[in-house]
């Protein structure tokens, strides 16, 4: 048995972007973007600190609506079919299994069938025996993993997720890579972003680059790692890419000023 | 000082025997703020709510009236229902001045206001924090207001707790609007009020412990509730 439900209903993707721009406190954050989202490989988007990731995610996930141009999706109920893990797990404050059984009561589930997709999504996610516990005293670690359980739960065609295994331990950090191939294995489209080179170059299919709110690279994993085409993102591989303008000296600047790098022109 | 000491154990005994002019006393007044707190949350839920989730044109007119009022001196809102329900007034035809009635509709004005702001409040912290993962998994702001409710129960309660004290703590409008008539809206603030000016202390002073009693019991309430909440991780 492939789980309690199968991905189901029309398929929704590809997921196309065309000329979306998102502007917030009279700021440009995101740029121009133009992409495609089709297949079924696992999408990491990378890119340093503030690089608009997130707000790509919400943006794809139809969190935050651009400024200008369209996210399309190619049919089915978008809504119904996508689900996201946020950078901060949200839970209510109700038990594990009740987090999970309420995302399921908001997709129209019988009340019958959530129990069972319940105990096996917190089977698989190896927190049956929290089931019980109210959501909010796990650690950060174990709420990470009810928050996949929950989106999980969903079977979503597609599901975005925001550093999934940031602040988690190397042994957590694998048990959800192995989730996470799990979920992708069964159908889901995986869209991620991560600041673990090691985790994007285990799991990665595709990449897109993001620097200071522009796609200046989508590629394929294995050619991405190999050798990136864009300067930025070489120099982002080798770390030396900052988010704000390098000093000779950093000591010489104790905080880094964050207006800084809106007010420098953009390289490419 | 004899006198004093007589008094206490009258009222002790007048407790301990359930006398039955006190506990009538007792009896009506825990039956008119009991009413009055539960019509009164049946109002301030949703109306905080509302307020909290949804823009619509007069909301913010309507959250400084309900802040207002929540400051309310009970003689003026005993004063306005007595003006609203009097003879002359445009309720008068109902005829519900002083009876338990009009001491309830007095009570629902003084504790609505208390519990929609604090509704108001406690929905609004919650839907900054949950908007976003509550919108993920399909769920607007209709649908988030149950959601809401649930999740902020710990705290609602406690808000009802303070609703159910002011409305058995008060006298002005209960006495504007019941006139402290034995047998038929005699509370007991009102009927200590009363006692005490007649100069017969004990069964003053047996409702006055009643009424601490009734006091220590809502904080300790309060206190347990507190407890749960923390124990779910909700502090
Ligand atoms: N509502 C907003 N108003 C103003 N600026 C915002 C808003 N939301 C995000 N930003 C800015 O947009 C930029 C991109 O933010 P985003 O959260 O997408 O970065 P990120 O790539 O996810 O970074 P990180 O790796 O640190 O998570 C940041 O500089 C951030 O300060
Ligand atoms: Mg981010």
């Amino acid at each position: 048995m492939n789980g309690p439900m199968e991905t189901n209903g029309k398929r929704i993707l590809p997921l196309e972007l065309r000329d979306v721009t998102f502007e917030a406190g009279g700021m440009r954050l995101i740029k121009n973007m133009t992409f495609t989202l089709g297949g079924a490989g696992k999408v990491f988007i990378l890119g340093p600190n503030g690089a608009g990731k997130s707000l790509l995610l919400r943006l794809c996930h139809g969190l935050i609506k651009p400024a200008s141009g369209q996210v399309t999706w190619h049919g089915g109920n978008p809504k119904h079919q996508q689900a996201m893990v946020f950078q901060r797990p949200v839970m209510l404050r109700r038990t594990v299994a009740a987090n999970i059984a309420y995302a399921l009561k908001l997709r129209g589930i019988d009340r019958k069938d959530r129990a069972d997709i319940v105990s096996d999504v917190l089977r698989r996610t190896g927190l049956a025996r929290l089931a019980e516990h109210p959501a909010r005293v796990l650690s950060f670690g174990e709420q990470q993993r009810l928050a996949l359980a929950r989106a999980w739960a969903l079977r979503p065609q597609v599901l975005f997720m925001d550093e999934p295994t940031a602040s988690l331990d190397p042994a957590a950090t694998h048990t959800l890579e192995e989730l996470i191939a799990a979920i992708h294995a069964e159908g889901t489209k995986i869209v991620m972003t991560t600041h673990d080179m090691g985790q994007a170059r285990r799991l990665a299919d595709e990449v897109l680059f993001l620097h200071r709110g522009r796609l200046l690279e989508q590629a394929p994993a294995e050619r991405f790692f190999d050798a990136p085409e864009n300067d930025l993102a070489q120099a982002f591989m080798r770390g030396e890419l900052l988010w704000w303008r390098r000093r000779k000296n950093p000591l010489d600047v104790p905080h880094p000023d964050p207006l800084d790098y809106r007010q420098g022109g953009v390289t490419p | 000082m004899d006198d004093f000491t007589g008094a206490f154990s009258t009222a002790f005994f007048m407790i301990a025997s359930l006398d039955s002019d006190l506990a009538g006393i007792v009896a009506l007044s825990l039956r008119v703020s009991l009413t009055a707190v539960a019509i009164a949350t049946i109002i301030g839920l949703p109306v905080g709510a509302a307020l909290a989730l949804f823009r619509f044109p007069g909301r913010k007119t309507m959250i400084v009236v309900v802040n207002g009022l929540m400051g309310m001196p009970p003689v003026v809102v005993g004063l306005i229902v007595y003006l609203l329900l009097s003879r002359a007034g445009p309720f008068g035809v109902l005829g519900l001045l002083f009876t338990p009635t009009a001491m309830i509709i007095a009570q629902v004005l003084l504790v609505a206001p208390i519990i929609a702001a604090l509704t108001l409040q406690v929905v609004e912290d919650l839907w900054s924090e949950y908007s976003e993962q509550l919108r993920s998994l399909g769920a607007g702001p209709h649908q988030a207001i149950p959601t809401l409710l649930w999740d902020g129960r710990f705290t609602l309660l406690t808000a009802v707790l303070a609703g159910f004290g002011r409305a058995s703590a008060e006298v002005g409008a209960v006495m504007i609007v019941g006139g402290n008539i034995d047998h038929v809206t005699r509370v007991m603030t009102t009927a200590i009020a009363l006692e005490v000016s007649k100069g017969d202390l004990s069964l003053a002073l047996g409702l006055g412990i009643v009424l601490i009693a009734l006091s220590m019991s809502i904080n300790a309430a309060a206190f347990v509730i507190k407890g749960a909440a923390q124990r779910h991780g909700n502090a």
